[in-house]
């Protein structure tokens, strides 16, 4: 199968998760949006590495692996904070930085 | 004996520092101190001009070198100084008539509070003129003429807590200051021609000169003598200038300070000789000026008012002898210290007057002062038959020496200038009259009449008299109004002021026939002005003739009109001609049109170009700043997603400029 076809997934994946970040108002899922994104880049990247017949792209895919992983435990917890302080989930409530 | 020279200005100067600064605990005595320092500048004057007599004409010329005040490279400023026969006269005079005019003010200003510092003023006065005359170079003489405007500012508002006072010398300071500017313009001009501004060096390179510089230079020197003697077209600040106390106006405008002018053109007669077209300028503006004074001077009812304009007049004369040429030098030399003798009695007189008159200017208020102030009467009288040169006293002798040489001028000039001299004298002779007439003869008008004025049918409605003199037409009714409680009791003055107008009433007297003894007043000063003997049209005695038979014929107008008739108390409307001269020839009215007016105008737009055009560009920036930050702050409007479309939308522009390179 020609490689190309992964990356053309890949930049829908990525398209999806972009405007999912934008249009979602529930930090769950605009969460969930920000992962599909990195996993399109993953995807990109394991694709290149097939592509260019060496390691580096596949190595680089676990990294973001594992600074995603990292980021879901962080932000999982900002989200759960302020679902109890706020008693909403919605990103727009939470407009306080500005001037 | 040269290291004498600068004592001359040091005395005065320690007394000025000492009275201004020494504080009250002087002001017992501060009057004699400076007095007494004015003595000793008259007294180290008289030690140095006995010692010049000692020694022959060409070697009389001491010099004194103090130290270098700029010394630079190409430009050597010396404090130095410069005595010869002409500085020693001035020297003489101002001294002289300075001690007698402090010795005055003594009595004069001895109920006033501020004694002590007007004697300081007098003292700053004396030093200034004197470094004025004594300066070896134009730069040392200009901070003398600087000197002498600063002591004249102070003076003529020393009575500060009248806004007149202020005013007038507020007024005084700026025409000087126009005049001052020529000075400097002139030194300036000095310096570029002839790389120096010593007297000796650029008198002797004048001739080398192109005729055009020297023409500038000579217009320039012009401009500032027309500033400091009150000639036109800068004569407005001297009738003003009245304001200040009398002896200020018998030391500084009559005696002295206006005559630096003259000093000015006389010293500097090798440039106006180079230079025959500024020389003409020269004599024009005297004639003039003689004129103007002489025709201001017939209108005026205050007293002192009268008198300087009769000053301008006189010095008009020394003008227009100077700017003769060789000719011409001494005699206006010799009229100036006729003048000074004459002019400062006179006012002296006029103070002695308005001493006993509870300070009442207004001569329409005098009349028959003869029987209760003797003694001003016959030295006030003395100065009068100098000044319109009755034959013997000393006016007739240095202005019929003047009407000579303006007939000698040569040609349709000589006759014009013989004419206009001739006019001046007979006006000279008409305004005096009415002066003495006015004041010392007629029937006692202070006194009031059982019954009320009686109605003058030709008396000028006060608003029109508002018009021309507006401080004193309501000072005249607030006069009348108040007059009715004290009726003034004219007595004599004290020793002190008599003493001074008797010893200056003995030199307008003497002093011209002493000068003339043999032309000695002529040789005396030849080696520093030169001399030419003029040579008039018409042989001497039909001149003087002519001299005399003006002078009868303005008297005997003056008394047909003032003497023979009573006097109304209330300025009569008068001719056209009249009331011109009232306001000064318009004199006022012509700079507030030409220059006030056009300055205000100038400033207004000018404020008003700040308030829009700077300001505006200023206050406009700072408005369109403050716009674009309150439009760009709305960017920051706090919602994640809208940060986060940002970053999406830079983040595709970075790939798609990026792609676009890579294409190109």
């Amino acid at each position: 199968m020609n490689p190309a076809n992964y990356l053309y997934l890949a930049a829908l994946l990525f398209t999806i998760g972009a405007f999912g970040v934008l249009i979602r108002r529930n930090a769950i899922v605009v969460f969930m949006c920000i992962e599909l994104m990195l996993n399109a880049a993953n995807l990109t990247l394991v694709a290149f590495s097939r592509m260019h017949g060496n390691l580096d792209g596949q190595i680089m895919a676990f990294f973001v692996m594992v600074v995603a992983a990292a980021e879901v435990v962080v932000g999982l917890a900002i989200i759960v904070m302020l679902y109890r302080s706020r008693h909403s989930a919605s990103v727009d409530d939470a407009s306080l930085m500005k001037l | 004996m040269e290291s004498l020279i600068g004592l001359l200005v040091a005395a005065p100067l320690l007394g000025a520092a000492v009275l201004l600064c020494g504080g009250r605990r002087l002001d017992r005595a501060g009057h004699w101190l400076g007095t007494a320092l004015a003595a000793v500048s008259f007294a180290l004057g008289a030690v140095l001009f006995f010692d010049m007599l000692g020694r022959s004409g060409g070697e009389r010329t001491l010099h004194q070198h103090l130290f270098s005040w700029i010394p630079v490279e190409g430009f050597q400023a010396d404090v130095a100084f410069r005595l010869d026969q002409l500085s020693m006269t001035f020297v003489l005079l101002i001294t002289g008539v300075g001690t007698l005019i402090h010795l005055y003010s003594v009595g004069y200003m001895e109920h006033d509070a501020r004694r002590r510092r007007f004697f300081g003023y007098l003292n700053l006065f004396l030093a200034a003129m004197l470094l004025l005359v004594l300066a070896d170079n134009y730069l040392l003489l200009y901070v003398g003429w600087e000197g002498v405007g600063l002591a004249s500012f102070l003076l003529i508002g020393f009575w500060q807590h009248k806004p007149s006072a202020a005013a007038a010398a507020k007024k005084a300071f700026l025409v000087n200051r126009v005049g001052d500017a020529g000075l400097a313009i002139a030194i300036f001009l000095m310096f570029t021609t002839f790389g120096t501004f010593a007297f000796g060096e650029v008198l002797a390179a004048a001739d080398g000169a192109g005729e055009g510089t020297l023409t500038a230079i000579g217009l320039m020197l012009l401009l500032a003598a027309c500033g400091k003697s009150a000639q036109v077209p800068l004569q407005s600040w001297l009738g003003d200038a009245m304001e200040g106390p009398t002896p200020v106006s018998a030391l500084i405008h009559a005696a002295t300070m206006v005559t630096a002018g003259v000093y000015l053109i006389t010293r500097s007669g090798a440039i106006y000789d180079a230079a025959p077209n500024a020389q003409t300028v020269v004599v024009i503006v005297g004639a003039v000026t003689l004129l103007f004074g002489a025709i201001v001077g017939c209108a005026k009812d205050d007293i002192k008012k009268a008198l300087a304009a009769s000053t301008m007049s006189q010095i008009g004369y020394m003008v227009l002898a100077a700017g003769l040429g060789p000719i011409g030098y001494a005699f206006a030399i010799m009229h100036l210290v006729t003048h000074g003798f004459f002019k400062a009695g006179l006012f002296l007189g006029a103070g002695s007057v308005m001493h006993g008159m509870n300070d009442e200017v207004n001569m329409r208020k005098y009349g028959g002062l003869r029987r209760h102030m003797p003694i001003t009467f016959v030295t006030f009288g003395l100065g009068y038959l100098a000044i319109i040169g009755f034959p013997g006293l000393s006016g007739f002798f240095s202005k019929d020496l003047i009407i000579e040489a303006a007939f000698s001028a040569g040609g349709v000039r000589g006759w014009v200038l013989g004419g206009a001299t001739l006019l001046g004298a007979a006006l000279t002779a008409y305004y005096m009259t009415r002066v003495m007439l006015l004041t010392f003869f007629g029937e006692e008008r202070w006194r009031h009449r059982p019954t009320a004025t009686p109605a003058e049918p030709d008396v000028e409605p006060a608003a029109g008299r508002g018009a021309a003199a507006p401080g004193r037409a309501s000072g005249q009714t607030a006069g009348q109004a108040a007059g009715a409680a004290a009726e003034p009791h004219p007595h004599e003055s004290p020793r002190v002021m008599t003493l001074p107008m008797i010893v200056l009433a003995f030199g307008s007297v003497f002093a011209g026939g002493l000068f003339n003894w043999g032309e000695a007043f002529v040789h005396w000063l030849e080696p520093v002005t030169r001399f030419e003997h003029p040579h008039p049209p018409l042989p001497i005695p039909v001149i003087t003739g002519a001299t005399v038979a003006v002078m009868l014929l303005g008297v005997g107008l003056a008394w047909l009109q003032y003497g023979r008739r009573p006097v109304p108390v209330t300025a009569p409307r008068g001719s056209l001609l009249t009331r011109a001269a009232r306001r000064d020839l318009f004199q006022d009215d012509f700079n507030h049109a030409a220059f006030v007016s056009g300055g205000q105008h100038l400033t207004r737009s000018l404020v008003y170009l700040d308030h829009t055009v700077v300001d505006g560009a200023v206050n406009g920036t700072a408005a369109a700043f403050g716009g674009l930050s309150g439009r760009l702050r709305k960017v920051q409007n706090g919602f994640a997603r809208s940060y986060a479309v940002s970053m999406f939308g830079g983040a595709a522009v970075l790939v798609a400029a990026t792609l676009l390179m890579r294409a190109v």
